[in-house]
């Protein structure tokens, strides 16, 4: 900004004709303006973020400031008594620290599935989590699937139908999953169903809203064609439009399975079982070889199932459209 | 459609298969792919339904529990105990959460002359008419008397399957209008009403009991109650202080999930805007500073935002300051990847043209880069700004604070679901105005001018 007043004032209008100098009259009066009202803007959001800060310190149990050096504390002294222990923790192996507390109980949660055949604690607790996430995002996709065709204008109109799906869609969206969870958990006792059901039915609503929108955006003239052939509503969706709209399903599930990994290790430390839960009780307790365990493991997995559903993605549909996935989550 | 496909000769058939191979010889996968995809699908769903007991859980599950659970969303329930004197009368004995004011003039729950209890469900041919010795049951219309001893309630042979005999007590079911236990020293009333009990004003207030007009007169004309304030801040200091509904409470967690979101939101846009710069291989020609910038977003994004805000919780103590953190820590990552790549797409020829009147590298990113970019970090900012309003909720819940947890403790009471389903609407209608506000801001943004 302060670069363009000063060519401005540099060239004071000199060497310009009438017209020309108007023209520069008017640009800046127009900058002026702009200016101030960046500058009010520019108040008010400091002013509401100064707020938001104040509000946040006083509605915190602990003062930012106050809390600060126990945060360095906290990384200070939570550390395994050796590195090894991460790995023993990881794969329950006997620990020589072992004083009969839980601390260092790595053994004793092995799941046996012979005599001598065992799958590490986490390991089994992360198997649950990545396949709540799986079986979640299959079961909404193929509800959206069905759902989409009914929201898209295209093929339903304006209509009733089409509002009303939406609707449906925007509301399973925004539901908080935590709720759906835990009045499932009251009924059904706690367990995996419960966040199945809580992420199924987000799934449902936001891979609903990607669908249809892909389907709103897709080439009509083979809809044409089927029509004209005189083919029936289910038959024009089926040849004309699931073959041009499915790569960027696969796509879009594929994202939305990445998603529900973190969700589902979030609704499990809410009380839906599975990775989450052991690592809240693991970071809640103070077992720093355990907490630390488990960060690794979720680490490799999320970064895996990322990089291996991008490689997927890349060969289903090239690179386009490939990033706004997230912010529609 | 098939009855209309024109028959062609032998010779024009070769000539399509020929001229067309791909239709007619499609390799095995492009055949049986989907089969086989679906089939594995169906299996593998097959598996994890043994494998979550999904069958014996949904046999298990406590329906009868369910059923009450959801009217609670939308109902509510009354539940005096009326209870047996020696003089022989009946006293009402409220719970602690009762519902209405002492004295109040309950008009399905009337005195009776001879010192019993009229209980009417909906109206006077379904009631119950409570004496120590014996309770009246009418069913449509018909009275069934239930006999009290010292040792057992008996219903009557010949009672319809609304009243049934449960050992020594006898219950009878109204429906949706409620039950009642007969118990051998009380009677348990439990009577289900429409809406929400005592959502404005709890028995302590004065505006309690009114009606809706009465309320608006009073708020507008009518004198005030308490001569040192007027009447409709009154009423919002005790809207406020409702203590069943705690709406002073539930606003302030709402506002610290707000407040999480936008400023962990904000910090993160902030932090990842200066470093994007450094992470875009076109804009800082410097492959080490690139690989860094963009490792250490991949590192942020990557760990869950669970872990981050369970740690931060671990220090900073329960409240919007470890959801802020977390929040900000997950959005550095994944905004500067974000837009890291949106820097990586800008178009050069701007960048040239300052370039070539002999600015230095920040007006060039200034005004060669950042006009290109802005539009779109603005929309990605804002795209995860409300997403993470959604997200905020569920941290809070795991010990962030925030509206998360208290509709965790709602829900572990098991009798709050209505205080519950008022916390989901007021969220419902949080994220539908921050989607309105934020598709309005962004459809000026990207078709505005300015693009």
């Amino acid at each position: 900004m302060a670069t363009i007043s000063e060519q401005n004032n540099r060239v004071p209008g000199g060497g310009l004709g009438p017209a020309a100098s108007m023209v520069m009259q008017h640009y800046r009066q127009q900058l002026r303006t702009r200016r101030v009202y960046t500058a009010i803007a520019i108040v008010v959001f400091l002013f509401v973020l100064g707020a938001s800060l104040n509000f946040a310190n006083d509605a915190n149990s602990g003062k930012f400031f106050e809390r600060l050096p126990y945060l360095f504390d906290f990384i200070k002294n939570f550390v395994p008594d050796s590195p090894m222990e991460i790995f023993r923790a990881m794969f329950d192996l006997p620990s020589p620290y072992a004083d009969g507390s839980l601390k260092y109980n790595y053994t004793s949660d092995r799941v046996y599935i012979t005599e001598t055949l065992y799958i590490p604690h986490f390991l089994y607790q992360l198997v649950i989590t990545i396949n709540i996430a799986l079986v979640s995002t299959i079961i909404g996709a193929a509800i959206a699937f069905v759902l989409c065709f009914f929201a898209s204008t295209n093929l339903v109109g304006a209509g009733a139908t089409r509002f009303v799906v939406r609707r449906i869609m925007e509301v399973m969206r925004a539901f908080p999953e935590i709720v759906i969870a835990g009045l499932l958990t009251a009924i059904l006792s706690i367990g995996p169903i419960a966040a199945i059901i809580a992420i199924t039915v987000h799934t449902i609503g936001a891979l609903g809203k990607l669908f249809f929108e892909v389907v709103e955006n897709s080439d009509m003239k083979p809809d044409e064609g089927l029509r004209a052939a005189g083919a029936s509503w289910v038959e024009r969706v089926r040849f004309a439009i699931v073959p041009q709209v499915l790569p960027n399903f696969v796509s879009y599930m594929l994202l939305r399975a990445e998603i529900n990994v973190r969700a589902s290790t979030i609704i499990g430390a809410v009380g839906g079982g599975g990775i989450g839960e052991v690592f809240r009780l693991a970071i809640g307790r103070d077992h720093a070889a355990k907490t630390y365990a488990i960060i690794i493991l979720l680490l490799i997995s999320i970064v895996a199932i990322d990089q291996f559903s991008a490689w997927l993605r890349r060969r289903l549909i090239g690179n386009q459209s490939f990033e706004f996935g997230r912010g529609e989550a | 459609m098939t009855t209309s496909v024109p028959s062609i000769n032998a010779a024009d058939r070769e000539r399509l298969r020929v001229a067309y191979p791909e239709v007619f010889h499609r390799s095995f996968l492009q055949r049986y792919g989907l089969l086989i995809g679906s089939g594995t699908v169906f299996l593998y769903l097959a598996i994890c339904f043994f494998a979550f007991n999904v069958g014996p859980a949904f046999m298990q599950g406590q329906w009868d529990r369910a059923s009450i659970y959801i009217q609670d969303w939308y109902s509510w329930r009354a539940q005096p105990r009326l209870r047996y004197e020696d003089d022989g009368s009946v006293r009402v004995q409220w719970s602690n959460r009762g519902q209405y004011a002492e004295g109040a003039d309950i008009f399905w729950l009337q005195p009776t002359q001879n010192r019993g209890y009229k209980v009417t469900y909906g109206s006077d041919a379904n009631r119950l008419d409570v004496t120590p010795t014996q309770v009246d049951v009418y069913v449509n219309g018909t009275a069934y008397p239930v006999t009290i001893t010292e040792d057992a309630a008996t219903a009557p042979a010949g009672a319809p399957s609304a009243i049934v005999q449960d050992g020594n007590k006898v219950i009878v079911h109204y429906g949706f209008a409620g039950q009642a236990e007969i118990r051998t020293s009380q009677v348990y009333v439990q009577r289900r009403f429409l809406g929400w009990a005592n959502f404005l004003f709890d028995t302590r207030s004065e505006f309690w009991g009114k009606g809706w007009g009465e309320l608006i007169s009073l708020a507008t004309v009518g004198d005030r109650l308490d001569p040192a304030r007027a009447n409709i801040s009154h009423m919002w200091g005790d809207f406020l202080e409702n203590t069943v509904w705690q709406h002073a409470d539930i606003f302030s967690k709402l506002a610290q999930t707000l407040v999480m979101a936008f400023v962990g939101t904000l910090f993160g846009t902030l932090l990842a805007f200066p470093f994007a710069f450094i992470a875009a291989r076109n804009i800082t020609p410097n492959r080490a500073a690139n690989w860094l910038m963009k490792r250490s977003f991949d590192f942020l994004r990557s760990i869950d935002m669970l872990i981050w805000a369970l740690f931060f919780t671990r220090s900073f103590g329960p409240g919007p300051i470890p959801g802020i953190a977390a929040i900000f820590f997950t959005d550095t990552g994944a905004l500067g990847k974000v837009y890291a790549e949106a820097l990586e797409n800008v178009d050069d020829k701007q960048r040239e043209g300052v370039k070539s009147v002999g600015a230095n590298p920040v007006i060039v990113n200034r005004f060669g880069v950042v006009p290109q970019v802005l539009p779109v970090f603005i929309s990605q900012s804002l795209y995860f700004w409300e997403s993470n309003t959604r997200s905020a909720t569920v941290i809070g819940a795991v010990g962030a604070g925030g509206i998360g947890l208290k509709l965790l403790e709602a829900m572990g009471t098991n009798a709050d679901w209505d205080k519950v389903a008022y916390m989901v609407l007021l969220i419902l209608m949080v994220v539908f105005l921050f989607d309105a506000m934020s598709n309005a801001i962004r459809s000026r943004l990207i078709g505005g001018p300015s693009h």
